[in-house]
């Protein structure tokens, strides 16, 4: 066991040694539950200076347990001693993962399960130290509702977010995104051949990619109305540049002895473009594709805020933020994380299949 | 000199033909308005008229680029800098939240970059988060943010700071944790027979090799943060900053306001990059690591 | 063919000349280099980096443009000769496309040769067998080791069977097992086919191993100081390299060498 895995065993030890101490004082208000609990998960910090059962699993049941109890008294007036005993179980859970994570030569297989279950693992402790925190300190739902709330809401209102989903996503961000992605990609394809315009267009489109082109929203909406049409447009300008950059230096990328090997081969100006340089081109083409995925989401949500019918990502936020109902802000918050994280996961897929050769996706064994 | 007509040219000729392109759209959108005016008002009216009227609306659908710098003229050089009229006043709000977003952003992220390096636990829970964050569009719910945090007495500037803050640090672990990894092996292993500590190694070897990656993500870091603190001052009730001039151009459809308030917000992101390049050059350049 | 065709030698240089300008001045990368390579020739090119042996190969490639002197391949044009499909290259590196596989990228030229696709899968069959990387052709190019990615880049060149290889180092950057191996491979290749070889090498063993010819260059400017003949039996097993006459040619190949370097 290295230095730092039993500082944080000893840190998680002393917290339930002093959610234990509150719970005594406190007298009759902790309960038995919890002051079981406490005595375990310091005795499970203490286990370290004995080497008793070191391993990880050991660590990860008595932070699971402590996540349990805490889960099973939650409501408005928790005891004291519950927040020692969620830091102590923070930090067996965080050891549980060190240590797991220091162990070498692990199989394969569960390498790979490891590194998924472990953010998924993160991610369900954050959300369960937002619903504890959240409750349990009674922090206004206006500031921040608790998960629980949140999923409650959603589940309520999923007609409401569907409608919004398709105004936003589908009809503005995705034909926004074809449509700009589409055609910076023929634009780089044509100025390709000619050396002149791109030396003169890469370092405007570069600039250009690094403006606030978010900003436009008002004049779009002015020029094409309150519908979805206007949001579209916006993307196709958010996601014009990027594309365009990447796909030009993209086209570049081929080397000296590839091109030589083409050109003894007579071969014409689309063979080797469709033969070399899109190929090469893949992982920066998909590069754009992914940064324009949330682009075009964020394009379409903002360009609501300037005007647009009842519907839609960014108008139901608008909306509601001024009302106060902040958890349809959170259930629609969700919507826009989801359509963004599984678009790029998508892209991220399709990617693989697609530039499976490139050395950053590379199997020895195929 | 050669060289450097060879790079300046092609950009020239680019740069002119988009004013062409520019100056032929503001006539075309321009007219159907212009051309209405004067048949109600029942004048005779020859294209020359069109062409000069056409560029001299005070709420054209499409402003010409003199217009536009006329109207920062007069917002900047004329107007005192504490009226609410003055851009750079605007621009200066602008300007303190990026700068604060950008500040943090840049140490929270190279917090998370050390950490993730030094820490395996970390790296495997951390990182796949800090993928998805960038993958949900915070701009889009920054409005949000603001309102509440307002709701709680927090107003001003940090709200919005801490928008640009959420899309800086981003690149900057990112291009932290590649540079931090970049030494190669061999010097690793140079700096294992020294029997040099963890520490002596991240001070000697892996910082001084991240510095380049480092200004790298800082030059997007700071864009992307400009965008964030304009986006953070579209919510009801922001009165000023550009973002604010953005919003009220659009009620008031001052197409021209909201044309000046997004090219100093494009002039103000390429003096930004430009500045963090040069101290990023100088740096360099010290450091000996590119001439 | 008939026999007027065959007596037209593979390639002829005549005064040729290649000048690059650059920030110190021109190089003269080659500077009248004469010379005749007849069909079915073993010829390597030898000398210290800067001599122009790449640059030559480059230039009867048509991969650059001579500024001076005549040069032809096959009678005809560097540009007419490549346009024909008259010779396959292979390069210091394998430069085989990482996204197709080993048959894939032996195919490459043939599809660009807009060769039916009954006589692509035979042709290539063929050559994955003249290398000896049969059972190798569904991989991809990152999952074989260097000499075999070498070995693969060969076959490719040797698929739309071109009368002249012309090979830059191919196997500089190999170990020298695979080296000899490889050597070893190609001279029975040679034999095999009568091909005529261009062979780019700063290896005198290598060299003498492989040629009927070898062309002794020096730099600056780059240029022919000797060409020798090379009688080595056809028959050329590796421990032919022990060999008295063997030792005799290196040696006259080595004094080339050092004369091209007593200029400077």
């Amino acid at each position: 066991m290295t230095g730092f895995q039993r500082t944080i065993a000893t840190l998680g030890g002393l917290a339930a040694a002093a959610a234990l101490v509150i719970a005594f004082i406190g007298s009759g208000e902790a309960g038995i539950a919890l002051l079981a609990a406490s005595l375990v998960l310091a005795l499970a910090g203490m286990r370290h200076h004995f080497s008793l059962w070191p391993q990880a699993r050991v660590d990860l049941v008595a932070s699971l347990g402590g996540m349990a109890l805490l889960l099973s008294r939650l409501d408005g007036d928790m005891p004291t001693a519950s927040w020692p005993l969620l830091i102590a179980c923070w930090l067996f859970g965080w050891l549980a993962v060190e240590k797991t994570m220091a162990a070498r030569n692990l199989p394969k297989a569960l390498s790979s399960v490891l590194s998924l279950a472990v953010p998924v693992f993160f991610g369900a402790w954050i959300i369960f130290a937002w619903e504890v925190l959240t409750i349990g300190l009674q922090i206004p739902t206006v500031l921040l509702p608790p998960p629980s709330m949140i999923a409650v809401r959603f589940a309520e209102s999923t007609s409401i977010l569907w409608a919004d989903f398709q105004q936003t996503v589908i009809k503005a961000a995705l034909s926004g995104y074809i449509l700009g992605c589409g055609s910076a990609f023929m634009v780089a394809i044509l100025i390709d051949r000619v050396p002149f315009l791109q030396r003169g267009l890469l370092p405007v489109g570069n600039f250009v990619s690094a403006l606030p082109i978010v900003g436009i929203a008002p004049i779009m909406v002015m020029w094409f109305g309150f519908d979805w049409q206007s949001k579209a447009a916006v993307v196709v300008v958010m996601t014009f540049f990027p594309m365009l950059v990447n796909t030009v230096a993209g086209l570049q990328a081929t080397q000296a002895m590839e091109r030589d090997l083409l050109r003894t081969y007579a071969s014409s100006y689309f063979q080797l473009l469709i033969k070399l340089r899109l190929p090469t081109a893949a992982p920066f083409i998909f590069n754009a594709l992914k940064i324009n995925s949330t682009l075009a989401l964020i394009g379409a949500i903002v360009a609501e805020f300037f005007g647009t019918p009842i519907v839609g990502l960014g108008f139901r936020i608008s909306t509601e933020v001024g009302r106060m109902n902040v958890d349809m802000v959170w259930a629609e918050i969700v919507v826009a994380a989801l359509a963004g994280s599984l678009s790029y996961g998508l892209l991220s897929l399709l990617e693989r299949q697609v530039t499976f050769w490139h050395p950053s996706n590379r199997r020895k064994t195929p | 000199m050669t060289g450097m007509v060879n790079r300046v040219a092609p950009i020239a000729v680019v740069v002119a033909a988009i004013m062409i392109i520019w100056y032929g759209f503001t006539v075309h959108l321009n007219a159907p308005w212009q051309i209405d005016r004067y048949e109600k008002a029942g004048t005779e009216w020859q294209m020359r008229d069109l062409v000069r009227d056409t560029m001299a609306q005070e709420r054209p659908v499409l402003p010409a680029p003199h217009q536009i710098v006329a109207e920062i003229w007069k917002t900047t050089v004329k107007k005192k800098i504490t009226s609410k009229r003055s851009l750079i006043y605007h621009g200066s709000v602008t300007l303190s939240s990026t700068l604060l977003g950008f500040a943090m952003g840049t140490i929270l992220g190279i917090g998370l970059a050390v950490s993730i390096v030094e820490n395996r636990a970390m790296d495997k829970s951390l990182m796949p988060w800090i993928i998805t964050s960038q993958t949900i569009p915070i701009l889009a719910i920054a409005p949000m943010i603001i309102v509440v945090l307002n709701a709680v007495g927090l107003s001003g500037l940090v709200p919005k700071a801490m928008i640009s803050t959420y899309l800086s640090f981003f690149p900057v672990v990112v291009g932290m944790v590649k540079g931090l990894r970049s030494p190669d092996p061999m010097l690793m292993d140079l700096m294992r027979t020294y029997r040099s500590s963890r520490l002596q190694t991240f001070w000697k070897l892996r910082l001084p090799a991240s510095v380049p990656f480092l200004f790298a993500s800082m030059k997007v870091a700071i864009a992307i943060s400009l965008v964030g603190a304009i986006v953070g001052e579209l919510p009801t009730g922001a009165v000023a900053g550009l973002g604010a001039r953005l919003l009220a151009g659009s009620y008031y459809g001052q197409t021209i306001q909201i044309w000046s308030a997004l090219i100093s917000a494009a002039c103000m992101a390429a003096i930004l990059v430009g500045v963090v390049g040069v101290i990023s050059h100088l740096t360099l350049r010290r450091m000996g690591l590119r001439a | 063919m008939s026999q007027d065709s065959n007596s037209i030698p593979a390639i002829r240089a005549d005064r040729l000349c290649l000048t690059f300008d650059s920030n110190d001045g021109p190089v003269h990368a080659l500077k009248d280099v004469d010379l005749t390579i007849e069909k079915g020739d073993f010829v390597s090119f030898i000398g210290p980096s800067g001599c122009g042996k790449t640059t030559l190969l480059r230039v009867i490639a048509d991969l650059e443009h001579p500024t001076g002197g005549a040069i032809s391949v096959n009678g005809k044009t560097p540009e007419e000769a490549r346009l024909a499909g008259a010779y396959g290259y292979v390069f210091q590196a394998p430069a085989l496309l990482a996204w197709r596989t080993i048959e894939r990228n032996i195919g490459l030229p043939l599809e660009i040769m807009g060769i039916s696709r009954a006589e692509q899968a035979e042709r290539v069959k063929r050559t994955l067998e003249l290398v000896g990387l049969d059972g190798f052709g569904r991989k991809f190019p990152w999952q074989l080791s260097g000499g075999m990615q070498q070995r693969a880049s060969i076959a490719r060149a040797l698929a739309f069977d071109a009368e002249l290889l012309l090979m830059d180092e191919p196997f500089g950057a190999l170990d020298e097992i695979v080296r000899d191996h490889l050597n070893e491979q190609l001279l029975q290749l040679w034999k095999k086919t009568g091909k005529t070889i261009c062979f780019v090498t700063h290896s005198i063993p290598e060299a003498v191993y492989l040629s009927t010819r070898i062309v002794v260059m020096s730099p600056r400017p780059g240029r022919v100081t000797d060409i020798i003949e090379s009688d080595l039996p056809a028959e050329r097993p590796l421990d032919i390299r022990e060999s008295k006459r063997f030792l005799e040619i290196a040696q006259r190949v080595r004094n080339g060498l050092r004369e091209g370097h007593s200029y400077d």
